[in-house]
């Protein structure tokens, strides 16, 4: 081939659910290179918090992402807390429970939101109804618990703001029950399809080493078979009074991705149900911290993406004198460049959307001056290549349909 | 061995205040010129993980700091760097020796204005192309 060709994608596109923009470089299907621009979404949230006392900024950092609602503030809460001494000392028996349900249930969410959209982008319209489907069920908890189907506003240093009603224990436990025959349905669709097998499989390969170099993080890393789960590594809530495991896989392609999110639902699952079975029947939910001492603290928690990092400097005022945010995707995104070069363009937006790209908490996808060799493509384009080339691969299994 | 006595043996004397002010959290600074060996003796040698860079405004001097993470013990390492030059801050690029450092120094650089040198590739992340020069939304206004 003797000219490159400029696909853009985005960056506003009434399918794409947020700004993002992608340009590839493509000799014939190839994909060459890759440029990632980011910064539609980007709000200032550091410096907004400067302007915060400790206490309002939870509700900003909720902000800063619809899906992962409660990491943020979980985060956050974490950081002023390594000041305090640490959250196992000062935050209440009960609050540690409630935190890890809806840290929790925000995964399953979280989870089956990403298998929704794969599901779409391979043209798998039914896995996408049925996870959301699913998925439905999952915020009218996080109504009955919190009041809100998103943005959660649970927590606050040194406790959480609502307490979780004995009443709705059993409701809750019920609501799992019924969500977990919706996993297996998941579970036996994906994995004992012999098209999504031959689709996904060897597509979009992240390496051990990639992973290492690019610093990737969460279910990402994982599927590639770095062991690294800060629920366990570094325990918050109480994650490390569980029985649970960390779900690993070790060829990095899309398939091992799909499979390490599915199978962390049964986990996210059982972690619920624990921390409901285990949880006090009473006691305070709220620590009543007043002051912050002067001093840097650091939180992190594993956010469905992976690890959310907090960093917050304060003086003894009210307010952090510095407060760094670093989203999972922000690390996962970057690594688009090596994930998606040497692939074809059919496979491009899959391998894009594999790592869960969070544009709000990335905050940030690619502007190039077009040339006049520019070939114009949509998002829109890309899906339909990509579920054409499923239709191809099914018609090859099961013969081209009467 | 653990990794602090492995990461005091491989620096030795480029550890300047070493505090260990939390559990799991270290702190160390070291000289702004040495800043490229120590990630790589952390980053390749002790197969650390490079979470993110902060970098923030004080009064009197610019301060970064790299959080390294030992994933097995859940422990963070924090490396602080500080550029006494307030008018052109400065550090040497860790980007070539570590890929994934490559946006985070960008961002560094846009909101903070702190230059990179042996950057490949610093330009505009979060910010629009035509942001004006010289205007950094993370410093400190007067």
């Amino acid at each position: 081939m003797s000219h490159k060709i400029i696909v853009p994608i985005g960056p506003y596109h009434p399918l794409q659910e947020e700004p993002e923009y992608f340009q590839l470089y493509v000799e014939g299907e190839k994909v060459v290179d890759i440029d990632i621009i980011i910064g539609y979404n980007h709000r200032g949230i550091e410096k907004l918090s400067e302007s915060k006392h400790f206490d309002q900024v939870p509700f900003l950092v909720e902000r800063i992402c619809g899906i992962c609602s409660s990491s943020h503030p979980y985060a956050y809460c974490l950081a002023v807390e390594n000041i305090l001494g640490g959250e196992a000392n000062i935050v209440p028996e009960k609050a540690l429970y409630i935190r890890t349900i809806i840290d929790e249930l925000q995964r399953i969410h979280s989870h089956l939101l990403w298998l929704g959209l794969a599901g779409h982008f391979i043209g798998y319209n039914t896995v996408w109804m049925w996870a959301w489907k699913y998925r439905e069920p999952v915020l009218d908890m996080f109504e009955m618990v919190t009041g809100n189907r998103n943005n959660y506003a649970m927590f606050k240093v040194g406790g959480v703001r609502r307490d979780l009603k004995d009443e709705d224990i059993p409701i809750l436990k019920k609501m799992l029950d019924e969500l977990s025959p919706g996993v297996d349905l998941f579970r036996g669709a994906i994995m004992d399809d012999p098209v999504i097998k031959m689709r996904l499989k060897g597509v979009g390969v992240l390496t051990r080493q990639q992973v290492v170099d690019w610093c990737v993080v969460g279910p990402t890393a994982r599927a590639s078979g770095v062991n690294m789960d800060i629920r366990r590594d570094e325990p918050y809530g109480v994650s490390d009074r569980l029985d649970w495991k960390v779900i690993l896989e070790k060829d990095g392609d899309i398939f091992c991705k799909t499979i390490v999110r599915i199978l962390e639902l049964y986990e996210s699952i059982s972690i619920i149900r624990q921390s409901l079975n285990k949880m006090p029947k009473d006691g305070p939910i709220d620590a009543g911290v007043k002051d912050i001492p002067a001093g840097e603290g650091i939180g992190r928690v594993e956010a469905p993406r992976g690890e959310c990092f907090h960093y917050i400097k304060s003086d003894g005022t009210n307010r952090p004198v510095r407060h760094k945010i670093r989203s999972p995707s922000f690390m996962n995104v970057a690594s688009d460049k090596v994930s998606a070069v040497g692939g074809t363009i059919s496979d491009a937006t899959l391998t894009l959307a594999a790592v869960d790209p969070c544009y709000c908490c990335t905050e940030r996808v690619a502007v190039i001056n077009k040339t006049d060799k520019c070939k114009v493509m949509n998002g829109w384009d890309l899906i339909k290549l990509s579920q054409e080339k499923t239709l191809k691969l099914k018609e090859g299994y099961y013969g081209r349909p009467e | 061995m653990n990794m602090r006595d492995r990461i005091k043996e491989s620096l030795q004397d480029k550890i300047k205040d070493w505090q260990e002010k939390y559990i799991k959290r270290v702190y160390f600074s070291i000289d702004k010129k040495d800043i490229f060996e120590v990630t790589q003796v952390l980053f390749r040698g002790l197969e650390l993980r490079l979470i993110t860079i902060s970098a923030t405004d004080m009064p009197d001097y610019f301060e970064i700091i790299y959080h390294f993470s030992n994933d097995p013990a859940g422990e963070i390492y924090s490396v602080r760097v500080t550029l006494a030059d307030k008018l052109k801050p400065e550090i040497q690029s860790i980007t070539p020796l570590l890929p994934a450092a490559e946006w985070i120094e960008r961002e560094t650089w846009e909101m903070l204005g702190i230059n990179f040198k042996g950057h490949p590739n610093l330009k505009k992340l979060l910010l629009n192309e035509d942001w004006p020069e010289n205007d950094y939304p993370l410093r400190n206004k007067k």
